[in-house]
């Protein structure tokens, strides 16, 4: 038998991660109503329309961030259930091809999520997007989504195997996403034009977005393999 | 084809600092189905592990398919399939599902996944159950039909009756006898000594990290 190659492992990966998903629906019936009742509860909390409008970038990333904790937790859950990781790396498959395809499985289903949110923060909010705007927005998450697929999949194998892994992925991976959390917040609320902001501002923030899912795409495939190893 | 499927000469397996294995000397042919016996704690699933390039050689000489264990455990990590306590399937997916993606993975089709399930004796019925709804046994048996699918050379199971009922048990001997008679050559682990000795061709004694002919 040849080594499997990285096309043939990102590809299988990416679409049994998305199978899964399909099958179990952990994403329609408890992720995505955990997220909408996280952009209510903030709506209750501020109760203000003014500063709902101004805060409003920032409200559709945390509950991001939040949401996207129990995505990735369940992404590897799977995976840990009968030591399926594990099959994999004693079968000698590359493991960047698994980084690959678990990180892009991540990405679509956080970009599913993002659509959810911002349509809710646009309806309960009562934000409104111009055409620049929203071709900034789609941008924005687009790099962002991408940049959490990288780190959560790495931080989520990191910890795959790790006593009390539930407590130590939030710890460990919510300071080094603050970034992702700072760059898509200010570029959101420039595609909304929260607080006079204009929409050319954000692009330098969408930038930053982009690098942070670059390093992360190639230092995760990098690291992805040696840290499952051990 | 190469006969000699495994051979170790005064090969020494350190497991954390620790020579769980302390210069093994013996080897496998092809066809053979090999079971290793010991106490636990012996360093049975050392061995196995050292067979599947997950622990390196300290010292001595170790081949594995042809390949120096010393120097490309990879190749060796891909030409073997080993098997411990778990199965290691997507409990969401079916039967098809598991076996369709470790054919995707080594770029087989679907003639083997076919000749895979038809081998290990997985129905038409059962290929489209999720796992979580299968038996032990035959979770077992679709375990095994990915280490088909994957067209792996050697088989190291260990304790691979564990967890299955008799009919299980019975269903697993018939499998590893079949796979055998296509090609693949098998060492286990097992604390079933009855079962397990009439279907080896042959056995090993390991003790204290110390492999002999039993």
């Amino acid at each position: 038998m040849s080594r499997p190659n990285n096309g043939r492992v990102f590809s299988a990966v990416l679409i049994k991660d998305l199978r899964i998903e399909f099958r179990s629906r952990v994403l329609m019936n408890q992720v995505l109503p955990f997220a909408g009742l996280v952009m209510i509860m903030f709506a209750f909390a501020l109760d203000n329309d003014d500063v709902l409008q101004r805060v409003a970038g920032g409200l559709v990333w945390l509950a991001t961030l939040f949401s996207s904790l129990i995505i990735i937790q369940r992404s590897f859950a799977v995976e840990a259930a009968d030591q399926a990781l594990d099959s994999l790396r004693v079968a000698g498959i590359d493991l960047a091809g698994v980084y690959f395809g678990k990180a892009i499985a991540l990405t679509i289903k956080l970009i599913v999520l993002d659509f959810v949110l911002l349509v809710t923060a646009m309806l309960l909010y009562r934000v409104d997007l111009t055409g620049s705007g929203l071709v900034l927005l789609v941008t924005c998450v687009l790099g962002s989504t991408t940049g959490l697929g990288f780190v959560g999949t790495l931080y989520g194998g990191l910890t795959a195997g790790a006593k009390g892994r539930e407590t130590l992925l939030p710890l460990l991976l919510l300071p080094v996403v603050a970034p992702v959390l700072i760059a898509a917040t200010r570029a959101t609320e420039a595609a909304f034009a929260s607080g006079g902001a204009q929409t050319s501002e954000g692009w330098a923030w969408v930038g930053l977005l982009a690098v942070f899912a670059a390093v992360f795409g190639v230092g995760g495939s990098l690291a992805f393999g040696p840290l499952i190893d051990e | 084809m190469v006969s000699e499927v495994i051979s170790f000469v005064d090969a020494v397996i350190a497991y954390d600092n620790f020579p769980a294995v302390a210069g093994a000397t013996f080897s496998v042919d092809s066809g053979e189905i090999i079971l290793l016996q010991g106490p636990n704690g012996a360093g049975k699933t050392t061995l196995l592990r050292a067979c599947a390039g997950l622990l390196p050689i300290a010292r001595g000489n170790a081949t594995v398919l042809g390949v120096d264990l010393k120097s490309d455990r990879a190749t060796v990590r891909s030409q073997v399939g080993l098997l411990g306590h778990s199965n290691g399937l997507y409990q969401d997916l079916t039967v098809a599902e598991n076996i369709g993606f470790w054919s995707r993975l080594v770029g087989a089709g679907n003639e083997d996944i076919a000749q895979a399930m038809r081998l290990m004796g997985l129905s038409e019925r059962l290929s489209a159950v999720k796992i979580s709804n299968l038996s032990a046994g035959q979770r077992r048996r679709c375990a095994l039909a990915t280490l088909i699918v994957r067209r792996a050379r050697l088989w190291l199971l260990d304790e691979p009756h564990a967890g299955l009922d008799a009919q299980g048990r019975d269903e697993l001997d018939k499998t590893l006898r079949s796979a055998r008679d296509a090609g693949a050559t098998v060492v286990f682990a097992s604390h079933e000594i009855d079962r397990a000795q009439a279907l080896a061709t042959r056995r090993l004694k390991v003790t204290s990290g110390v492999v002999s002919e039993a």
